[in-house]
């Protein structure tokens, strides 16, 4: 076999060592019942050109954001990212290295966490940031499940509808098997009125997830929120578009408790939507009751300065049933890339990905509402993503396919998620959008509404 | 010549004015940014993230990851950990376009060959586990454990029952009774036998009409296959328990025997150890989970299906299922590389890898056994757990001490400390890739390491860029990010 590197000679060497004729024999520990004997159905082996080019063939089939031009967001983003993210974070040495629990062979990686950590602190406006999640629906679950253990509340989360629905859906099954409740209440206007989110917390109420900008694009009352959970009781855990804060005031303005966010934004790419990254921060007086690794500063028993994973008490491997969480492994090389990205940014950088994307989407907005037969939905403050409404007798996800077919991916139909909403698009803009894609954009639809 | 240690932080290499080149600036005489987002929305100044050339960034960066080990340079013995080569061919084909810049909700009709690929991916990881049905959902192993124990709980709720506990062996990964814990479960230890194998008397005693699953590892963590494992299934189905198999070691048993045959109702496989996803100094990974029939209506959405026209959908439609367990579809790019690396294989090669695995783990016990005895036996699967005790004991040797100075020799320390069942472990797990004059090399290390003083066993490692952190120091008073002064 060529993926193996033992020759006949290697393996007549080993056997011999060993003490055994053939290889089959290590395996008669395994009862004769339980064997396959026979071959795996599976498709027979392929070299490495004849499976380039199978899967090049196939990857071809798809449409993507590297084809068409693309105005789809939903937390996940097509913005640019600088050449040097790929060329560093490749390098083999981040790429092929294990969990840092051997601190001494994996500074690199403790040193690149230990900076991963400090940036998400600083752009959240939090003290502390942990070393990454999965992504953001289960981050939003972490952020749940340390609220109810903090405040003893183990009866309800709130929310409103304008959280991203499959955040929602994520933090609802995990909930089911808890008797504890998730109480969504309708937005209005799509925005979450404080006045309606008041009326559903109560006494056993853990937190309050306010998502800001919201799903719809939106911008929320955060800071009447954020002290509406406060004056309750119940912890405000705030869900961010990372890209945001670049412009917005961020969630430490808010006195936030706890910060989630998908940070596939920041330097990583689509690929379907994994494997992202999930940002978690928070205030200090939660550090030992955080989810998922941390990487901590100490000194090597010479004085020398130097990064360990810490405070693992906390986790799985230590506390077993008693810990924090169940997380493992993490998005380890997808926070290397986010920490590269902000590095090679800087601050003045990172603000132009902001506002370039908040220009552009603004200049879409105005460009897409001169359409006949498109409404913006809403004339109030927003980021970087709006909501467009066509004609009742205009599907969005059929507009979209048009438009799909001229080459643009026009955004997301919100009937995937809201079923009363079938005429609505989301509409998301990075600086990567140009006046020319805009006008692309509105040609695709004009031409996609004629046509429907 | 003294290591080079770590380098300053970014924080502390910033200089006030460094500006990045990458986007172009707002045109001058643009409206102000509050005429579009009203004032009392925006932050007066951007994060304080610090300011850098580009060339510093890029030092920066090499700089660290020089101070790592890595696959590519370093032999890594980790049990449990299954760290074999990351095949570049996988890495150039997950970076096809066509796989990574698909947005996640681009509608299926334009995403149809990616959904081929997973919807193969479904398949071969059924035949794999000789189960039915595969989500492949789930972010990591842990999350995998995690979505089947949702799974298990509802199956028990549709047939009216409510069940409070879910066994976990004492061999088995902490993330088995965390995973149990936050599904809503109880974790109940069975003990393991002086033979490392369940404990069948202790697991009697703890199973009755309130257990839910037993979840075993198998092989298990001290690289032994469980041959009671059918007795085991009996045990369970007597008491309407389900059997979840941890796939940590699958990479012993690929194409051999398969979860299902053993008597499995779930499992989780971890691509990133068996099916050859790099490690990225820890994720991304993926947990796909596989079930029997009788489950499957219970797996996450949504699903890949095949319709009646050849075309592959998206299945939300599931009104059993437990629902979502992330957003999105799941690590796509870590699925790519498992459907890459099985289709690379085949049945042969995928039983190969599960053979040469084997060997190299018998060819290092064979060769290491006299020196660290191995208190399970003398054969195993594709690892194997030796115990640095009698060092320990003789001349205050201990595990961690050996595994700090195969650091000096150039190699990955082994896993230490794990399982639990075994003194001083020091958990070997070689993988298929690694050739015999590896295996020769690290057995030359590993025996020189024994005859070494335990003065220098105690200072070890001296050739890293720091020497051992002060972990007491770190969770006393932990610094968890830079500050400015």
């Amino acid at each position: 076999m060529a993926y193996t590197p033992h020759t006949p000679e290697d393996l007549a060497e080993m056997l011999a060592a060993v003490g055994v004729a053939r290889v089959e024999e290590l395996f008669e520990t395994v009862p004769e019942a339980n064997r396959l004997n026979r071959p795996l159905d599976i498709p027979a082996s392929m070299n490495e050109l004849e499976l380039t080019r199978y899967a090049s063939e196939i990857a071809g089939r798809n449409q993507s954001a590297g084809t068409e031009i693309c105005f789809m967001g939903g937390g996940f983003y097509d913005h640019f990212i600088p050449a040097l993210v790929d060329q560093l974070a490749g390098r083999s040495e981040f790429y092929t290295a294990y969990t840092p629990y051997q601190a001494e062979a994996s500074q690199g990686t403790l040193q690149a966490i230990f900076e991963f950590q400090t940036l998400v602190a600083e752009l959240t406006g939090m003290d502390l940031a942990n070393a990454s999640l999965y992504e953001c629906a289960t981050a939003v679950v972490e952020a749940a499940f340390l609220a109810m253990t903090t405040t003893g509340r183990l009866g309800r989360i709130v929310m409103s509808d304008a959280v991203h629905p499959e955040h929602r859906q994520t933090l609802a099954t995990y909930l089911k098997n808890l008797d504890a409740e998730l109480v969504v209440v309708p937005s209005v206007n799509q925005r979450t009125r404080p006045e309606d989110i008041a009326e559903a917390l109560t006494d056993d109420t853990a937190a309050v997830v306010i998502q800001h900008p919201n799903f719809f694009g939106n911008l929320e009352d955060a800071e009447s929120l954020v002290k509406l959970a406060q004056s309750k009781g119940a912890l405000a855990i705030m869900s961010v578009d990372p890209i945001s804060l670049g412009l917005l005031k961020n969630p430490g303005t808010y006195g936030a408790d706890i910060v989630v966010a998908e940070g596939q934004s920041l330097g990583n790419i689509l690929s379907f939507g994994g494997p992202s990254l999930g940002l978690f921060a928070c205030r200090s007086e939660f550090m030992r009751k955080m989810p998922g690794r941390l990487v901590g500063e100490t000194v090597d028993r010479k004085g020398k300065r130097c990064y360990t994973l810490t405070l693992q008490t906390r986790e799985q491997h230590i506390r077993r049933e008693k810990a924090t969480s169940n997380i493992c492994t993490n998005q380890g090389l997808m926070a290397l890339r986010a920490a590269i990205y902000l590095a090679d940014l800087g601050p003045g950088g990172f603000r132009q990905v902001a506002e370039t994307s908040a220009r552009q989407a603004h200049k879409a907005a105005a460009r897409l509402a001169q359409i006949p037969g498109v409404e913006r939905v809403l004339d109030g403050p927003f980021f970087r993503e709006f909501v467009v409404r066509f004609e009742p007798t205009r599907k969005a996800a059929v507009v979209a396919k048009r438009a799909r077919d001229q080459g643009v991916l026009a955004g997301i139909p919100l009937s995937d998620y809201y079923p009363d909403r079938p005429n609505d698009l989301l509409v998301a803009v990075t600086e990567k959008r140009t006046d020319s894609d805009i006008q692309a954009l509105a040609l695709a639809l004009e031409v996609a509404l004629a046509s429907v | 010549m003294e290591p080079s240690g770590p380098p300053p932080l970014l924080f502390e290499q910033s200089r006030t004015g460094r500006k990045s080149s990458v986007l172009a600036a707002t045109p001058e005489g643009s409206n102000p940014i509050s005429s579009l987002i009203p004032d009392q929305f925006l932050a007066d100044k951007p994060p304080s993230l610090p300011e850098l050339d580009e060339l510093s960034v890029v030092r920066h960066y090499v700089r660290l990851s020089q101070l790592n080990f890595a696959i590519d340079k370093n032999f890594y013995p980790l049990g449990s950990c299954t760290m074999k080569y990351n095949p570049k061919r996988n890495e150039r084909i997950a970076s096809l376009p066509g796989f990574a810049s698909v947005h996640p909700y681009q509608p299926a009709s334009s995403v149809q060959g990616l959904l081929e690929v997973l919807y193969e991916l479904q398949n071969y990881l059924a035949e794999i586990a000789g189960l039915h049905a595969v989500s492949l959902q789930p972010a990591a192993g842990a999350h995998g454990e995690l979505t089947a124990l949702l799974v298990a709980a509802a199956h028990f709720r549709s047939i009216g029952e409510k069940r409070a506990n879910v066994l976990v062996p004492d061999s088995a990964h902490g993330t088995n009774p965390s995973s149990a814990h936050i599904a809503g479960f109880d974790a109940v230890t069975v003990k393991s036998g002086a033979n490392g194998l369940v404990d069948l008397e202790d697991l009697k005693a703890k199973l009755n009409d309130q257990t839910a699953v037993f979840m075993i590892t198998n092989p298990n963590t001290a690289g032994l296959f469980d041959h009671q494992i059918s007795t085991i299934s009996s045990m369970l189905r007597e008491k309407g328990a389900l059997m979840y198999l941890d796939g940590a070691n699958m990479n012993a048993i690929l194409g051999v025997v398969r979860p299902g045959d053993m008597g499995a109702d779930l499992m989780h496989y971890n691509p990133h150890k068996t099916f050859s996803g790099p490690h990225g100094g820890g994720g991304p990974g993926a947990g796909p989970i596989a079930v029997r029939e009788h489950l499957a209506k219970f797996l996450p959405s949504p699903m890949v299906v095949k319709n009646g026209n050849g075309l592959y959908e998206l299945d939300f439609d599931r009104p059993e299922s437990i629902g979502r367990v992330r957003a999105t579809f799941g690590n796509v790019g870590v699925l790519v590389r498992a459907w890459a690396y099985i289709r690379s294989q085949g049945p042969d090669g995928l039983k190969n890898i599960s053979e040469m695995a084997v060997l190299n783990a018998n060819y290092l016990l064979e060769n290491l056994k006299d020196v660290y005895p191995v208190p399970m036996g003398d054969r195993c699967m594709h690892e194997f757990v030796a115990s640095a005790r009698a060092m320990s004991r003789e001349k205050g040797v201990r595990a961690m001490d050996i595994g700090k100075r195969l650091l000096d020799y150039g190699f990955h320390a082994p896993t230490v400390y794990f399982p639990l069942i075994i003194a001083e472990a020091l958990m070997i797990e070689p993988t298929e890739s690694e050739s015999k004059q590896t295996l020769d090399q690290f057995i030359t290390a590993m025996r020189a390491i024994a005859s070494e003083s335990p003065e220098v066993l105690h200072a070890a490692p001296v050739t890293t860029p720091v020497d051992r952190p002060d972990e007491v120091q770190a969770a006393k008073n932990p610094v968890l990010r830079w500050r400015a002064n």
